[in-house]
């Protein structure tokens, strides 16, 4: 009778599985707490990341239910279509206006709030709040309101004599109007500066006064070198966001009058989901991406010329 | 000049900046503010005054009472998306950082770099497919869409966040539990989770903040009026709205923020902690 030989093979067969298991269970813990956030990552963020690629080459549309490969026509159309380039040309002037404005800003303010400021708390608030609620619908109905041509904005500057600017009808003047609202909300990447230039090392600063430095002269040579990776982390963020911005534009002047304020992502929702023409928005988007991307890697690149990482290195 | 009078020149300078920013600032708030207290355009747009000359809550009640539905059914419908999603995001965002900032194994380095990748990777550009996606899902006009992905830890922003402050603690305790015979489990329950309790309560909060705001999110995928959210709720009224009485426009604005600045007033240390630990997006 083999069967007792065959179960006690069997069961050390089993045991020893058991035994790798665990230990390849002990080895690869980590990846069984990372499983959540890697289904999601598949799921939710490279699937539709590799296959808007692939509606960008087709017209896939909701209203048609066949979907053919058409190559690059999607991305001729967008070139071909002065809407659309106009659309990439905006969200570009938008983005070049917002992102220095708004970091010029908040670092002059973070370095103002650094000298020995009474109630800096308070400040510090006043000017985070905007940012906080930035994104909301309702700060949005705001700066409509705030610019109406009978609104704040209109009543402060004809007080100092100047005539009423119809600043949500007038084209010329919308795409800042738009920026403005941006450019207000510059508290967040303030706060980040502020706790950057609190990183300083007074000594520095010191040392440089009695050497004859000036005010101006120890800002350029000593704080902005010290927290230039806070400033490069503060511009592709900024950089980002600016590209992808929706809310405003999209609230306050509905991207018009004219498309002046048709950002790229207001262009990219109207033909996705108004039209429904997915393989057009897709390209759209993929086009979108490739700019940030593009930018992205520039500012990477650029790092080594005036990014200061400290004695160590990188 | 003495430099005494120099150095109190400066700071009197410094004030006067500081006041004059601040005033452009928070003035925008509080003009709208006394204006959802006016009676009519006519008053809002007459001076450049706050204060209202007979303070009526006229622009709330009619503006609360909209029809079809009250405003408080949308409030209600945002909470009830906001607060799963909060708890999905701290949970998976903490398991996930616990995961990457605690252990080694293959591949370790390249998938934390691809978690970190796609925080660049504009929402934008997923939109499209991830529409679709839940289309098949049937999870159409409702919260699913917005709700389900935080559980799996899709704002890697707040993983990076935990990381970095799980990094930064020692793990003495942690061997000492693993001596005791604590399972890794057992570990991130009873010995990380408390000390990383107030980088967990900064995720939460700043998630409150951004899906209590979030508007594409809502547009794209809910239909139904009687599912709105705040966001969607208060643009409809706007449109809608002939005539425009910006009195109970800006009311009902200012309704949709209150949570988020109390909120934001309770907890404002932490959130300037969590932003100047690693920067925020905002």
């Amino acid at each position: 009778m083999s069967s007792p030989k065959i179960f006690k093979v069997v069961l050390i067969v089993c045991v020893n599985t058991v035994k790798k298991l665990k230990k390849i269970m002990r080895d690869n813990m980590g990846i069984v707490y990372i499983i959540p956030w890697l289904i999601g990552f598949l799921v939710f963020k490279f699937w539709p990341f590799a296959s808007s690629l692939y509606y960008s080459f087709t017209n896939y549309n909701l209203f048609n239910s066949e979907i053919s490969w058409i190559g690059l026509k999607n991305y001729f159309t967008i070139f071909e279509t002065a809407k659309y380039t106009k659309s990439f040309i905006v969200t570009f002037k938008y983005a070049f206006m917002t992102v220095p404005l708004k970091l010029i800003f908040a670092l002059f303010i973070a370095y103002i709030l650094n000298f020995k400021i009474k109630g800096v708390n308070i400040f510090r608030t006043a000017y985070y709040v905007p940012s906080i609620l930035g994104g909301s619908v309702a700060i949005a109905v705001l700066w409509q309101f705030l610019f109406q041509t009978d609104g704040l904005v209109n009543q402060i500057i004809g007080i100092f004599g100047a005539n009423p600017i119809n600043w949500l009808g007038d084209s010329r003047y919308t795409l800042f109007v738009v920026a403005l609202l941006r450019v207000w909300q510059f508290g967040s990447a303030m706060v980040v500066f502020l706790a950057a230039l609190k990183g300083v090392p007074q000594d520095l600063y010191e040392a440089a006064s009695i050497d004859g430095a000036s005010k101006t002269r120890q800002f350029f040579s000593i704080t902005v070198p010290l927290i230039s990776p806070v400033i490069f982390y503060n511009l592709v963020t900024q950089l980002c966001q600016a590209f992808q911005e929706f809310n405003g534009p999209y609230i306050i002047t509905k991207g018009g009058p004219m498309g002046s304020t048709t950002l790229i992502s207001l262009l990219i929702y109207n033909n996705a989901f108004k039209t429904y023409d997915m393989g057009l928005a897709s390209a759209m988007a993929w086009l979108l991406f490739i700019i940030v991307a593009v930018l992205t890697v520039i500012s990477f690149i650029s790092q080594k010329y005036w990014v200061y990482y400290g004695d160590e290195g990188r | 000049m003495t430099r005494r009078q120099r150095s109190t020149l400066s700071t009197i300078l410094r004030y006067l900046v500081l006041g004059i920013v601040g005033l452009v600032m928070i003035y925008p708030m509080i003009w709208m503010v006394g204006a959802s207290f006016k009676t009519s355009n006519a008053e809002i747009f007459s001076s450049i005054g706050f204060i209202p000359k007979n303070p009526t809550l006229d622009g709330y009640i009619s503006g609360w009472n909209a029809e079809p539905y009250k405003f408080g059914v949308y409030m209600f419908n945002t909470y009830k998306f906001v607060i799963p999603k909060v708890i999905g995001t701290v949970i998976s965002s903490t398991v996930t950082a616990y995961g990457f900032s605690r252990f080694k194994f293959k591949g370790q380095g390249f998938l934390f770099g691809l978690c970190m990748a796609t925080l660049f990777l504009p929402q934008v550009v997923l939109n499209v497919p991830q529409y679709l996606l839940f289309s098949q899902m049937n999870w159409l006009n409702s919260y699913l869409p917005i709700v389900v992905p935080s559980f799996f830890a899709v704002d890697t922003y707040f993983v990076f966040m935990l990381v970095q402050f799980m990094r930064s603690i020692s793990r003495e305790l942690e061997e000492a539990a693993e001596i005791d015979g604590c399972n890794s489990l057992q570990r991130l329950v009873y010995v990380i989770v408390p000390m990383v309790k107030p980088s967990m309560v900064s995720c939460a909060l700043f998630q409150f903040m951004w899906s209590s705001n979030d508007f594409m999110g809502p547009l794209i995928y809910i239909d139904s009026v009687k599912k709105y959210t705040a966001s969607l709720g208060l643009r409809m009224f706007m449109d809608a709205e002939a005539g425009f009485q910006w009195n109970k426009v800006l009311a009902l604005s200012i309704i949709t923020i209150l949570p988020s600045l109390i909120v934001f007033f309770l907890a404002q240390d932490q959130f300037v902690e969590g932003i100047s630990a690693g920067g925020v997006k905002g």
